[in-house]
């Protein structure tokens, strides 16, 4: 079995890996390139914690294989907060809100609440609810990263808004 | 999880995927959304000596509206059904299942082309489908051919296609304006495959059912047609007698295996409730 060598940018660096045609995205960034915010949680594409964002989509990297990404623009959770390391009010509002506990499946729920916010600046708390319906947490109930993400969406408006 | 080895290619056009799988038969499997394929290849049920990757193909995406036909791609994905304007204008009730798919990251990936050929009695597409009476346009590299949605499942993971054959499009007959329609899902939570699910479209005449089609999902060994019961609502007022006809009609024709969803019994009386819940929203949504 050849390796196949991918190219890609991951938070806005290009990189490049040799990996095995089988190698999971997943794998690709924690290992390959030591990208280490995607977590492994189920393994089996239902949890959402290894979500990233791949060319403007939300995807499980559980579920994508690493050539399938070739060429591709992927966004991690180490790629959110500005360069000067203030924290993406996504970021912000969950340690504002109390959104995390154990924080296991948190990297995953702040990527997936960015794309939802980039699709839809603006949501109600029930369109928060199913656009993080494949994202589980085991700690918190929801509640307070549904704050947060709602929180999130009022700043990054009104900032928008003053700009 | 790891899969196992195999050799990954990724055509740019059809022409080229046609021919590769033709070339590669049996020893290989298409790779649409991945979200089936992948993880039983983790799981090492599945283990093809390639995969042909058919993401790069544009000529397989796209929704197009004429005149009585909609045609979509098979590599159109759930989101892009979703977020299709001419599609919730024209056919709504695709969009209705399709937001009952999965969640919002497998939708994203997921396609119409492989929902429907994968053949997975759990999969919503086949059901919806029938309901409406979609052909699918089957490629290989000797030709082109067309097969009714109805006539297309032959059971578990089996279906019409041949070795080298893939779902290229689905054209999907456009329901008439004012048609009533509702798909109705029971699920134990997001991401689950149907208890049972229903899916009814109403063609109406004031109060009168002029014509109905009712397919049922995941309580057989493929997705059903209920005819029967389709054809006892004819002429029918809708009203509670005419609906208990054709519950019962199309419980009849279940036949579910017992699991972790429930008992045999159970999830055909839920194919029961789904399909009556469903004739009386499309009766509502008619005009």
């Amino acid at each position: 079995m050849a390796s196949t060598k991918v190219s890609l940018t991951v938070n806005g660096n290009e990189v490049e890996a040799e990996v095995d045609s089988r190698t999971l995205l997943i794998h690709l960034l924690r290992e390959h390139l030591n990208i280490t915010g995607p977590h492994i949680g189920c393994d089996t594409s239902h949890c959402g914690a290894c979500t990233v964002d791949l060319n403007g989509k939300s995807v499980k990297a559980c579920t994508v294989l690493a050539v399938q990404a070739q060429d591709g623009d992927v966004l991690t959770v180490e790629g959110m907060a500005a360069a000067d390391g203030t924290l993406h009010p996504l970021q912000q509002a969950f340690m504002d809100n109390h959104g995390l506990q154990c924080g296991f499946c948190t990297p995953g729920m702040l990527t997936r609440a960015h794309r939802l916010l980039q699709e839809n600046p603006n949501p109600t708390e029930e369109e928060i609810r199913w656009g993080i319906s494949g994202n589980l947490c085991r700690c918190t109930g929801y509640q307070n990263i549904v704050k947060a993400i709602s929180q999130a969406a009022a700043q990054m408006n009104m900032k928008e808004a003053a700009e | 999880m790891i899969p196992g080895q195999f050799d990954y290619h990724r055509p740019s056009s059809k022409q080229e995927a046609l021919q590769i799988l033709g070339e590669l038969g049996g020893d290989a499997f298409p790779l649409a959304g991945g979200h089936s394929i992948i993880p039983m290849m983790k799981l090492r049920l599945a283990a093809p000596e390639h995969l042909v990757d058919l993401g790069a193909i544009d000529e397989l995406k796209g929704v197009s509206i004429g005149g009585n036909v909609i045609e979509i791609g098979s590599m159109t994905t759930q989101h892009e059904l979703l977020t299709s304007s001419e599609l919730s204008q024209a056919c709504p009730i695709i969009q209705e299942t399709s937001a009952l798919i999965a969640d919002p990251q497998v939708r994203y990936c997921g396609t119409i082309g492989g929902n429907v050929a994968n053949g997975d009695p759990g999969n919503d597409m086949p059901g919806l489908m029938q309901c409406l009476d979609a052909t699918y346009v089957l490629e290989s590299n000797s030709g082109a051919r067309e097969v009714g949605a109805r006539d297309f499942y032959n059971g578990i993971y089996d279906t019409a296609l041949n070795e080298g054959e893939i779902v290229t499009l689905v054209r999907i007959p456009t329901p008439a304006a004012g048609h009533g329609y509702a798909y109705c899902k029971l699920k134990r939570k997001v991401g689950d495959y149907a208890t049972a699910a229903a899916g009814v479209i109403l063609n109406m005449s004031g109060s009168t059912c002029q014509s109905a089609s009712i397919a049922l999902t995941n309580v057989g060994d493929t997705a059903l047609y209920a005819a029967e019961a389709s054809d006892s609502l004819a002429g029918s007022d809708l009203g509670d007698d005419a609906i208990d006809r054709a519950v019962s009609l199309a419980e009849g024709i279940t036949s579910p295996v017992s699991d972790m969803r429930g008992s045999e019994e159970y999830r055909s009386k839920m194919a029961g409730v789904m399909v009556a819940r469903a004739i009386r929203l499309a009766a509502e949504r008619a005009s």
